[in-house]
């Protein structure tokens, strides 16, 4: 098992190739005029899905539009990937056990941010009104769930990570046990 | 006195006598009555035509608007209407006929024709099944055939029938849609020309037309017509199977009657039913035997990418005459002017209904060819043979009823065919030709249809009968009622009636389809990046208003829920405006709707993804509201706008804007 270690440190790099595949984060909100739901999918360097239908939707209650260029994110976020794959190809083949660890926690640490990021983005989103909104319902935000599902007016809204997201937990899990089992 | 009491009792018996004739006789005649108003009900029916909400029929049916002009879409088994397609008549509705895009579908030879009279549907097929592609229906009054898309359900195509006059043998497929046909009703000058009515014997003649379908894109063009004595062509059906590459054209007044018709075409015992060689035409068009005959008609397409109908001049059409083309037509004689002719799944039995016979004539393939191959002529018509009827004859359904006017099957082994006279359905074996079954219609009876029952598979679990006569079946709406079809239950051994249900125009004709060969197939929205419209405006930067001479261009744009622009100045009296309205939604379901106040013309309906055009002719100065017609959002209310029109002389500036 133990002679496994590097190969698994470098698939733990190259699992994070699927984020430029599938959405890390999926968004999607069922009301009685969309039964079957409207989605967007955020990518590491996009977003896309009905953007449009949830910004008309928005609109009247003085939400931001969503528009790729809004977040300053996915215009660098794709280089850390890449970067974080490259070093870990680099210090799978050649690296120590502790490298294998540095770059498990290096992970972990970027994740946790760009989960806040998240949240910043989801709070800012659902509390910065139009004050000339059509529609203003007194002391009412319309955060998204940060995970999982919430009523907000005639909206159920869900938010779940998506195979992209699924797939950083896999890496930094794989990376993980590549560090456990290597000798030195 | 004993003489008297006598006479008394005599008188009592007397008058008893008749009271008790009296009451059991109106006793009879309501409970007659309504046998015919009612017939037996089962007891549970109703959950077998109940679709719960939000659930979806199992079935499409595509029901022929008749003299409305349009073609009426209902579920099966519910009877519920889903869509009217406009086909040969203007719909302000949906702008069809109105909008710039739509007006050049309903150009004729003659002009612009704003109604028909629109009699049979006709789903294409592949290998003899009905593949969802598209659906024909045929204009009757002023001969045209028309192509509608099934992943749109619009109108796609409309081509005009030169040298025809009453285009009712129409359009019925061959089994992959090679050809759809047009056969002429009424029998025409030939060339069109002024000449006395009475010289409908010499100078008149029938045109019988095949019209191609290219495979892909379904867009049709005359291939050849064929040139017959000048009978009424009623109906047709193409061969499947073993008689795939022949078509069947049923006749009547080959008495070549030019008047009083009801007396003059009902003379003779048998009829003919034409039956032409298709594969053999193709081989006489390639050999050079077709004929260019000058030909004045319209071939109108609707692009899906411009979202705008053209209409093309045609000017040529090929003509075979059966003189020169041996082995082309034939003739079948057939008691007694038979209306439907319908062919059995397998393509060997041909069905004559003749609808002043009591009788069911069935002919066989088999037997046509060995007759044809043995020469077992009666006579020949102008270079057409007549072959032997007893030659041609499979078998007769005897005395099944009054009035046989057109047969479906069920796919096991039966035929149902229509009787009008005598208002019922009758159910008969295909091979031994008995009677199993007979049921009542409400009323007369004209058409039937069992979905696919045309067709090599029919699937047959629901029939529908089309009557032509409705009377006392639902309230009463004034002298004009409703029209009205049934819904019967085949699977069993008796036919079962288990509903009633109104339809627009006269239903003539239909044709049924499993929905799932429709829906997966089925457009939601048109892409706006798609959208090759010449005045589009595929975002609110895009839209602006030019002026050229008395022509005004707006190109406006609709999102929920506003208009851009909605404020537009400039405008003059005697100024033609084009409002091309852009929807720009992206979304299943959400239309705009568009109108002026006042502007002499029908509301537009985009879909999303669409850019239509409507014009107006403003004829007085003020300012005129424009509003969204069709509700789209919370703020619909507030989806509107203002155009200022200023006196003919004027300087006010042309200028638009949204929201300053």
């Amino acid at each position: 098992m133990k002679k496994y270690a590097r190969a698994i440190m470098v698939i733990a790099a190259l699992t994070l190739g699927l984020l430029f595949v599938f959405p890390m984060w999926k968004i999607t909100l069922l009301a009685p005029q969309y039964p079957t739901g409207i989605s967007i999918e955020i990518f590491v360097n996009n977003i896309t899905g009905d953007i449009s239908n949830f910004n008309i939707m928005n609109h009247y209650v003085g939400m931001k539009t969503i528009t790729v260029k809004g977040f300053p994110e996915l215009a660098y976020m794709q280089y850390i990937v890449l970067a974080m794959m490259a070093i870990g190809i680099v210090i799978g083949l050649f690296g120590k056990k502790s490298h294998f660890w540095i770059w498990a926690v290096l992970m972990i640490a970027f994740g946790t941010v760009g989960l806040y990021d998240f949240y910043i983005w989801e709070y800012n989103y659902g509390h910065t009104l139009d004050p000339s909104a059509a529609i203003k319902v007194p002391g009412m935000a319309y955060q998204p769930p940060f995970i999982g599902r919430k009523e907000i007016l005639n909206f159920i809204a869900y938010s779940f990570p998506a195979l992209g997201g699924y797939a950083v937990g896999i890496s930094i899990s794989l990376a993980g046990f590549a560090a456990l089992i290597k000798r030195k | 006195m004993k003489y008297i009491n006598k006479i008394k009792s005599a008188l009592t018996l007397t008058i008893v006598a008749l009271i008790t004739v009296g009451i059991s006789s109106c006793g009879q005649q309501a409970k007659d009555s309504d046998a015919f108003r009612k017939g037996a009900l089962s007891s549970d029916v109703a959950s077998r035509v109940y679709v719960a909400p939000g659930e979806y029929d199992e079935f499409y049916a595509f029901v022929s608007g008749g003299f409305s002009g349009q073609l009426a879409v209902y579920g099966l088994p519910s009877g519920r209407l889903l869509r009217v397609i406009p086909v040969f008549s203007v719909d302000p509705e949906k702008a069809y006929g109105f909008s710039e895009e739509t007006k050049p579908m309903l150009e004729t030879s003659f002009g612009f024709q704003p109604w028909d009279d629109a009699h049979h549907p006709e789903l294409s097929q592949t290998d003899g099944n009905t593949d969802g592609r598209w659906c024909f229906i045929n204009g009757n009054n002023t001969p045209r055939v028309a192509r509608i898309d099934l992943t749109t359900f619009e109108t796609a195509e409309i081509i005009e029938i030169p040298n025809s006059g009453g285009n009712h043998s129409s359009p019925f497929t061959t089994e992959n849609t090679e050809y759809v046909v047009a056969g002429t009703r009424f029998s025409v000058p030939y060339p069109q020309q002024d000449v006395a009515i009475n010289t409908y014997a010499d100078k008149f003649k029938g045109m019988l037309s095949f019209i191609k379908v290219n495979p892909e894109s379904g867009l049709m063009n005359i291939e050849f017509q064929v040139l017959l004595p000048a009978f009424d062509y009623d109906l047709a059906h193409s061969g499947k199977g073993k008689s795939h590459g022949w078509t069947f054209f049923t006749s009547y007044n080959t008495e070549k009657a030019s008047t009083l018709l009801e007396v003059g075409a009902s003379q003779n015992d048998k009829d003919f039913i034409a039956a032409i060689n298709w594969k053999k035409a193709e081989e006489y068009l390639a050999q050079g035997k077709g004929h260019d005959v000058p030909a004045d008609y319209r071939h109108n397409v609707y692009d899906e990418a411009t979202h705008m109908a053209t209409s093309n001049q045609m000017n040529t059409v090929k003509v075979l005459l059966p003189e020169e083309c041996p082995g082309l037509v034939y003739f079948l004689p057939t008691p007694k002017s038979p209306h439907g002719i319908d062919v059995d799944p397998t393509g060997e039995y041909i069905v004559g209904n003749g609808k002043l016979s009591a009788d069911l004539t069935v002919h066989s393939f088999t037997n046509m060819i060995a007759a044809i191959d043995n020469k077992e002529y009666d006579t020949i018509i102008e270079g057409i043979p007549v072959l032997k009827f007893d030659k041609v004859l499979a078998g007769t359904v005897k005395a099944a009823g009054l009035g046989p006017l057109h047969t479906e099957f069920d796919g096991r082994g039966n035929g149902y065919t229509s009787f009008f006279i005598s208002s019922e359905i009758v159910k008969w074996k295909v091979g031994t030709w008995e009677v199993l079954d007979r049921v009542s219609t409400y009323y007369s009876i004209g058409h039937l249809m069992i979905p696919g029952g045309d067709s090599k598979n029919p699937q047959g679990k629901y029939m529908v009968a089309m009557n032509k006569i409705t009377k006392d079946r639902y309230l009463p709406t004034g002298p004009e009622v409703t029209q009205s079809a049934q819904l019967f239950d085949i699977t069993g051994d008796k036919m079962e009636l288990l509903l009633d249900f109104p339809t627009i125009g006269e239903p003539h004709y239909a044709q049924g389809i499993s929905a799932d060969r429709i829906v997966s197939k089925s457009k939601k929205i048109y892409k706006l990046e798609e959208n090759n419209h010449p005045y589009v405006a595929k975002s609110e930067d895009a839209t602006k208003v030019v002026r050229d001479g008395k022509d005004v261009h707006v190109y406006m744009t609709m999102i929920r829920s506003h208009f851009s622009p909605d404020n537009i100045e400039g405008i003059k009296v005697g100024d033609k405006v084009y409002f091309h309205v852009t929807n720009l939604e992206q979304d299943y379901d959400v239309p705009h709707g568009f109108s002026v106040m006042g502007f002499e013309n029908a509301e537009i309906l985009v879909m999303p993804g669409q850019t239509e055009t409507i014009t107006w002719v403003p004829s007085r100065v003020g300012v005129y509201p424009f509003y969204c017609t069709d509700f789209c959002s919370a703020l619909h209310q507030e989806m509107q706008g203002y155009i200022r029109v200023s006196a003919a002389n004027s300087s006010t500036e042309l200028k638009w804007s949204l929201g300053e």
